[in-house]
């Protein structure tokens, strides 16, 4: 029986660059054209119990700060209001000094609550226009969560947020 | 004067090698910079941002995502739905595959990735429709801004 000859030794193995540069084009193309640029991403947590559940008898201890988000035209604020009383459209200059003065009122209104070191837990309860922009809704948010002092150390305010029950 | 010459190996095929050697550093830097994590998160909405945002700590034991885009339709399970009172049906599915995987309705954490345009009012009908089938746990995502970069933003 005749063994046919393989290759000898002289004889270089060409490896088919073609098919390979092909595949890893292929591959290379792929992932720039997926790729994109991550943005951080951050949360504001918000717990809003079924109204129905009953309330527990410790979270009724601190009365909700009540804010009102007023919409304006375009669905821009319009205006803010603290507790029913306060309404910040004549303090405010502009928008901005506008969630500038409700980030102000809760500091204070967090001092006073505070007894020596201990930190009062707040509550701020928000009941917005139905028309006012998800934007400006999160200002608020971050208006009353916190603030940076002189020194832009974080001052932590508003340790739950919740919203206004529509249902009642 | 002699030249050397140079070794004439017969083929005129350029040197590959170093090509080569590049692309699959490409490759290797894409792959591993991409991510799949987002990819239900929907391209038209657009985060609000906020500089005192921080990425959650803990990582929930199950999460719901749902994305409310700036005409007020909904992106829930991978659908777009009109309206919040038509979400029931896909919360219901949600807190079952939930139950499947033994995490009760309350500790569902439902993230709501709101276009910045979106009305507040339609938010807060998406949120109420998830507080109905009983979901409680809400959180709102937003773009973190760095701190510097605030203010006068809007004018």
């Amino acid at each position: 029986m005749k063994i046919r000859k393989i290759g000898t030794a002289e004889e270089k193995i060409e490896l088919q660059m073609t098919p390979m540069i092909d595949i890893v084009f292929q591959l290379l193309v792929f992932f720039v054209m997926t790729f994109k640029v991550v943005v951080r991403e951050g949360d504001f947590n918000i717990r809003m119990p079924a109204a129905s559940a009953a309330s527990s008898a410790v979270e009724d201890f601190n009365v909700p700060i009540k804010v009102q988000l007023k919409a304006g035209l375009g669905g821009t604020i319009s205006d803010i209001i603290i507790d029913d009383q306060e309404s910040l459209r004549e303090a405010a200059a502009n928008k901005n000094q506008m969630y500038e003065l409700l980030s102000l009122r809760v500091a204070e209104y967090k001092e006073e609550t505070s007894v020596g070191d201990f930190a009062s837990e707040l509550e701020v309860e928000f009941d917005t226009d139905y028309d006012l922009r998800y934007e400006e809704q999160i200002r608020a948010i971050t208006a009353v969560s916190g603030r940076y002092d002189a020194e832009d150390n974080l001052i932590k305010l508003a340790d739950k947020i919740k919203f206004k029950d529509t249902t009642n | 004067m002699k030249f050397k010459q140079v070794a004439d190996t017969g083929d005129d095929s350029a040197d590959l090698t170093p090509m080569i050697d590049m692309t699959f550093q490409l490759i290797a830097f894409f792959m591993v910079l991409i991510n799949f994590t987002n990819a239900e998160a929907s391209d038209e909405i657009k985060l609000p941002d906020s500089d005192l945002a921080r990425p959650p700590e803990t990582i929930p034991d199950f999460r719901l995502l749902l994305g409310v885009e700036s005409n007020g339709k909904i992106i829930a399970g991978g659908r777009i739905i009109d309206k919040a009172s038509l979400l029931k049906p896909t919360l219901d599915r949600e807190i079952d595959n939930a139950r499947g995987m033994r995490v009760e309705r309350t500790k569902i954490k439902v993230i709501i990735r709101a276009h910045r345009d979106a009305k507040m009012g339609q938010v807060q009908e998406v949120m109420q429709a998830c507080r109905d089938v009983g979901l409680e746990d809400f959180t709102f995502r937003v773009k973190e801004r760095p701190r510097r970069s605030s203010g006068g933003r809007f004018g």
